[in-house]
């Protein structure tokens, strides 16, 4: 059976540049034991380099690699007892599936009968005893990142990294292997590390998530407080949709289209400014036909998401999204006037040059 | 939405015949491919394996076949075999390795195109021409023997070898280098990096990934390229014809010397069996070659 394995992982002010481009400024990260953090970011902001670090694949230029409490910064990929996850197309073409599981032990120089009944051992884990003797070109996709997990798991690693293992996969799959992973992650308790661009993936799977930017921690927290209490513009913007709506600070507080609003940073000076509105905090509180105002406007499109719609609401001098179940969404067909609600969530202020299109 | 027992989309895969049964014409497609085949491949094989049983005077014999079995024949069978067999391996040794090299630097990079294009011209290049090459730059008056003599340096010290079959080899690697670099390099490119740092995450070192894995996958394609290489060189004339025109070591030689007799002992049905031995030797050397194209195409 799989052991329990969960260690305590710590990047210090870790530094990687390519020539001029500094893909790690300064990146410092602490995963407790048994935790998974998840590093979310757009491309090019170093998530992925963070990731190589750990794992031994890149050489730091700065900074520090500590596992379990020994720094490891120094040692090669092969003797951090990492197991990892690549995006795609991993598995050995010409082994079967328990022979690419058994291949980490047969690095470790474990007996044949041990290393095959491991092996099983892992696929059993992943749900794929039955193609245990599947090439890779017989499986899914889905199956083969699933075999891919449980090599890496085979070796009973101290740490599992995980790049954006899930990317290459159709959404259906992917929505299933991720409640999988997290699974398997909890039944074994080991420290994970996971690297996506998908902030649904992320706050779906995650303990903490780490949003990153430019080679930078914008914010590290639990997955309801990054989307709730966003500690920047950028993670509002980049986790979940954002109505940017022009307003006055003004006594620790902003005024947005006769709405007072509170401040996640209540301490901002006085003045003009953009506040940052999720859409699931704008709601149709009914037909505006006889009146007039700042927040009432003309539906645009109604966007069909399942249980969810968003709306899209022209107030004449900007759009406004607004996110509500599919019933209440129902009632407001595209041409008919509403009026808006804004509840009053604490919201982040940009200081710039008002926009009026949602991001 | 679709309404049962109505397909959502009308497929046409043919028209219907009497019988309600489809008649396909899409092999008329290949038709131009079969034909170019059939007129310059089967038919030409199929003159020259009839006309081996016939003599000069049109009757019908055995003996052409029979006379295979002559010392001389077995004899340059077997050379060409090992010339062939040597140059091959040779070739895709050093064609390996600088197809190997090629695939590590920049892929979109100059210097690989450089290699592919001059790999595409000069596995082309042979015959009296490149054997002129070698003998006006290598030769016993060629630049380069006057300049490392002139050094003290006689590489001809113990007998010119560039006319004997050690100088034909050497020859011969000329144009099979560049033709294992175009055949190997789509190999090398299947190699996914991912498997180096699987690997490596794995616990394994350099030697394991090239013992385990790299080996392994790339190894078919390894022989199934060393097999093309062989028929390369075995099917070669002009080039050995240039270099060695006394005694006919090779078999494509043999057929020259029992076609065109200088005593007026001409044997062009002979010289027919024996074209049938290298077709015969080459088609089961292509068919491995394929069998082990088709085993990596599955991985790469």
């Amino acid at each position: 059976m799989i052991q329990r394995s969960g260690v305590e992982v710590r990047l210090e002010n870790l530094v990687r540049r390519y020539g001029t481009v500094t893909a790690l400024d300064g990146l410092s990260l602490t995963i407790a034991p048994g935790e998974l953090v998840a590093l979310l970011g757009p491309s090019g902001c170093g998530k992925t380099t963070a990731l190589r670090l750990l794992a031994g694949l890149e050489e730091a230029d700065g900074g520090r690699v500590v596992v379990a409490g020994k720094d490891v910064t120094g040692l090669p990929t092969n003797r951090r007892n990492v197991g990892m996850v690549f995006q795609a197309y991993s598995l050995f073409p010409h082994m079967v599936a328990w022979e690419n599981v058994a291949f980490g032990l047969q690095m470790r120089k474990v007996g044949t009968e041990e290393r095959k009944k491991r092996a099983l051992e892992a696929l059993e884990l992943v749900g794929l005893g039955r193609v245990a003797n599947r090439y890779a070109n017989q499986m899914s996709g889905g199956q083969q990142q699933r075999v891919a997990l449980a090599r890496a798991l085979a070796i009973r690693p101290q740490v599992l990294l995980l790049d954006e293992p899930l990317s290459a996969l159709d959404a259906k799959v992917r929505a299933r292997l991720r409640d999988e992973i997290r699974r398997i992650q909890l039944e074994v308790g080991i420290t994970t590390l996971f690297v996506t661009h998908d902030q649904e993936e992320a706050l779906a799977i995650a303990d903490r998530v780490g949003v990153m930017q430019l080679g930078r921690l914008e914010q590290l927290g639990p997955p309801t407080l990054v989307y709730t209490r966003p500690a920047t513009p950028f993670v509002a913007e980049f986790v979940g949709l954002t109505n940017r709506l022009a307003g006055t600070v003004k006594g620790g507080s902003v005024e947005v289209r006769g709405v007072q609003l509170p401040l996640v940073q209540p301490d901002i000076a006085d003045g003009p400014a953009t506040a940052l509105v999720r859409p699931e905090a704008v709601t149709l509180i009914g037909r505006g036909d006889a009146e007039e105002g700042p927040l009432v406007g003309t539906v645009l499109t109604v966007a069909f998401l399942g249980a969810v719609s968003r709306v899209t609401v022209d107030l004449g001098d900007t759009t406004v999204l607004a996110q509500m179940p599919t019933s209440a969404a129902s009632q407001h067909p595209a041409g008919t006037k509403v009026r808006l609600e804004l509840r009053s969530d604490p919201v982040l202020i940009q200081r710039e040059e008002p926009a009026s299109a949602a991001s | 939405m679709t309404v049962a027992g109505t397909p959502a989309v009308a497929t046409r895969v043919g028209r219907p015949l009497l019988g309600g049964r489809r008649f396909s014409l899409d092999w008329v497609g290949v038709l131009p491919f079969f034909a170019y085949v059939g007129i310059f491949l089967l038919l030409p094989t199929a003159v020259v394996g009839i006309g081996a049983f016939f003599n000069a005077d049109g009757s019908f014999t055995l003996d052409n076949y029979a006379h295979l079995s002559r010392s001389y024949v077995f004899k340059a069978t077997i050379t060409t075999t090992l010339l062939s067999l040597v140059t091959a391996l040779g070739g895709a040794f050093f064609g390996a390795l600088l197809a190997y090299a090629i695939v590590t630097g920049n892929p979109h990079g100059m210097l690989r195109r450089l290699v592919v294009s001059a790999s595409g011209v000069l596995a082309q290049f042979g015959g009296v021409t490149l054997a002129f090459a070698f003998i006006a730059s290598i030769g016993s008056a060629g630049f380069v023997y006057l300049f490392a003599q002139s050094h003290g340096f006689d590489y001809y010290a113990h007998g010119i070898w560039l006319f004997e079959l050690s100088g034909v080899a050497l020859v011969y690697l000329y144009f099979q280098i560049p033709l294992m670099v175009l055949v190997f390099l789509p190999a090398l490119d299947g190699i996914k990096p991912q498997w180096r740092e699987a690997t490596e995450s794995l616990g394994g070192n350099t030697w394991h990934y090239w013992r385990y894995i790299a080996g392994p996958i790339l190894f078919p394609s390894f022989i199934g390229a060393v097999l093309l290489l062989f028929a390369n060189s075995f099917s070669a004339y002009a080039t050995v014809n240039a270099l060695i025109n006394q005694g006919s070591p090779v078999l494509s030689q043999q057929i020259a010397a029992a076609i065109s007799s200088e005593v007026g002992a001409a044997e062009p049905g002979f010289a027919k069996a024996i074209a049938i031995e290298m077709i015969v030797i080459v088609t089961v050397v292509t068919i491995l070659y394929t069998l082990l194209q088709r085993r990596t195409a599955r991985w790469l």
